[in-house]
């Protein structure tokens, strides 16, 4: 079809290509909300959208709630990232803690963390704390277990080899160990984070005075629709940059691994 | 530098599942040998070697590194693996670096030894490369450059060359003949070719399997000058035959 050798480069590129996937589904929104056939207060069209998307901008709420929203998850996780990257470590080397902590980790990490929402409420009532607590619930397990994981499979050769040129103890963990794992570590803080992400947003839409999920629940309660779409759209967005920053990272930090 | 191993056994496992995997294992290793352990898989070639750098500890008998008695991995036994055992985030430079920085060397010193020995092996041009980008033979010349940095008494060298291809091994067998002649290095080599350990070694141990023990001790004396030379003359393959034909019936008799 594309004749043009440079041209069918350029339209097979993975970003051009995944702009356009974008780009089809804005289009047959525009489509159809111009065309008249859906209720307005069903679906907004992409105009709308964004007119309220600036208007929250410009009232410094989008920013304000988009902060609240970011600082939760963030401080939730990078407690449990930081609990989780000794423990995990301790329990990929030593059997014993291995065997004392696999099972129950195992156990919880089953339970779905917003079924734990009720409980932190009544506990910690509606402040940070609960909303914290409920990413660190929601991920620290996933974390450590996949660190874990990561840990087992640094080769024994590698480590052995460590020994025989006199090393022992904790450099062995340090300048073997750490840095084989780190980009697997780096993956999974990436993975756990889009969970990290998405609880934070079901904590606010239960309770929050602020935060992109409670503006959500605000704007379901006065049917403004557009309201909900803008959220969405930036809690993607959001949540894509902190994939593309993970991934940047790995890139710089472990391009060994690539 | 002496090294003994003196009736050495090990076995794994307990109970019913316990397995003897090396029985009454003897010999000695001194300053400027070159030894050979060759056996079929599953002899304990590797065990051995294990035990000698410490990795493991034998069920019954005594292994003494100049008279003092080997009870942990240290970097007077350098060990060179058959694979993956470069750090892939780290240069080959570094690589070889590493053991000296582990013990805290200064970095001058560092420096000046990792030249060196990445001269040594032939690899100056490679420093800054990182293992993947290097091929397998320039790989385990690293692994060797690494181990000899620490000035190890004795270089563990556990089928080094068995993941390359035989062009490459042959040329990577002359390098560490070479390398034993000029540096003077004692070693131990496993390998389950017997033509590899005729053309290196100065003793060669025939090992047999269920449970691992030497069968058969057999001192070379060939020479050397000409390794090329030396793979096709004919002392040197009734030598090799000689020991084939022990090799197989030694499996033979167990089938
Ligand atoms: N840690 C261990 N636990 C249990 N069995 C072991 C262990 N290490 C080795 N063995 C057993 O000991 C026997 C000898 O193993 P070893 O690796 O020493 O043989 P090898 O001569 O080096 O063989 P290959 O030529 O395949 O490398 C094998 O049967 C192996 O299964
Ligand atoms: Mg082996």
């Amino acid at each position: 079809m594309v004749r043009s050798p440079a041209l069918r480069r350029f339209l097979h590129h993975p970003w051009v290509l995944g702009v356009l996937g974008i780009l089809m589904v804005f289009v047959v929104w525009f489509l159809t909300t111009s065309s008249g056939m859906v209720d307005k207060l069903f679906l907004p069209g992409p105009g709308a959208v964004w007119q309220a998307g600036t208007d929250q901008f410009q009232q410094g709420i989008l920013v304000k709630d988009a902060i609240a929203s970011i600082q939760r998850v963030f401080l939730g996780f990078v407690i449990s990232a930081g609990l989780a990257l000794p423990i995990g470590i301790a329990m990929g080397t030593n059997l014993t803690i291995c065997y004392l902590l696999e099972p129950l980790m195992g156990l919880i990490r089953y339970m779905p963390a917003p079924a734990f929402i009720p409980l932190l409420i009544i506990y910690f009532g509606l402040e940070e704390l609960p909303k914290v607590m409920l990413i660190f619930i929601g991920t620290f397990f996933f974390n450590t277990l996949m660190i874990m994981d990561a840990v087992k499979f640094v080769p024994s050769e590698l480590v052995e080899t460590a020994l025989t040129l006199g090393g022992r103890g904790l450099p062995i963990l340090t300048r073997v160990v750490a840095p084989f794992i780190a980009p697997q570590v780096l993956d999974t803080y990436r993975i756990n984070m889009a969970s990290a992400w998405n609880l934070v947003i079901v904590a606010e839409l239960v309770a929050a005075n602020e935060g992109l999920g409670k503006r959500i629940s605000l704007a379901q309660r006065f049917l403004r629709t557009d309201e909900i779409f803008v959220g969405l759209i930036v809690i993607g967005l959001i949540g894509l940059i902190i994939d593309l920053g993970f991934r940047f990272l790995m890139r710089r930090a472990c391009s060994w691994a690539n | 530098m002496h090294l003994q191993v003196s009736n050495v056994s090990k076995s794994f496992g307990e109970g019913r599942d316990r397995k003897l995997v090396l029985e009454d294992i003897s010999f000695e290793l001194v300053s400027g040998q070159f030894m050979a352990l060759v056996g079929s898989s599953g002899s304990g070639k590797s065990t051995v070697m294990r035990l000698i750098a410490g990795l493991e500890r034998p069920s019954a008998g005594t292994i003494h590194l100049d008279g003092e008695q080997v009870r942990r991995p240290g970097s007077d036994r350098g060990m060179v693996f058959q694979k993956y055992s470069l750090y892939p985030w780290l240069t080959a430079a570094q690589n070889v670096a590493f053991g000296l920085s582990l013990q805290g060397r200064g970095k001058a010193e560092i420096r000046e030894r990792t030249a060196y020995f990445l001269d040594v092996v032939g690899l100056a041009d490679a420093a800054r490369l990182l293992p993947r980008e290097l091929s397998g033979g320039m790989q385990q010349r690293v692994a060797i450059a690494r181990a000899l940095a620490t000035e190890p008494k004795v270089l563990l060298l556990d089928e080094p060359f068995g993941a390359l291809d035989l062009q490459i091994r042959e040329s990577m067998q002359e390098f560490l003949h070479d390398l034993w002649k000029t540096t003077g290095l004692t070693a131990l080599l496993i390998t389950h070719d017997i033509e590899e350990a005729l053309l290196l070694a100065g003793t060669v141990h025939i090992m047999a399997p269920r449970p691992g023990r030497i069968v058969h001790t057999v001192s070379v004396q060939l020479d050397r000058s000409d390794l090329r030379h030396l793979r096709v003359s004919q002392p040197f393959l009734e030598l090799r035959e000689e020991l084939a034909g022990r090799l197989r019936s030694l499996d033979g008799s167990l089938l």
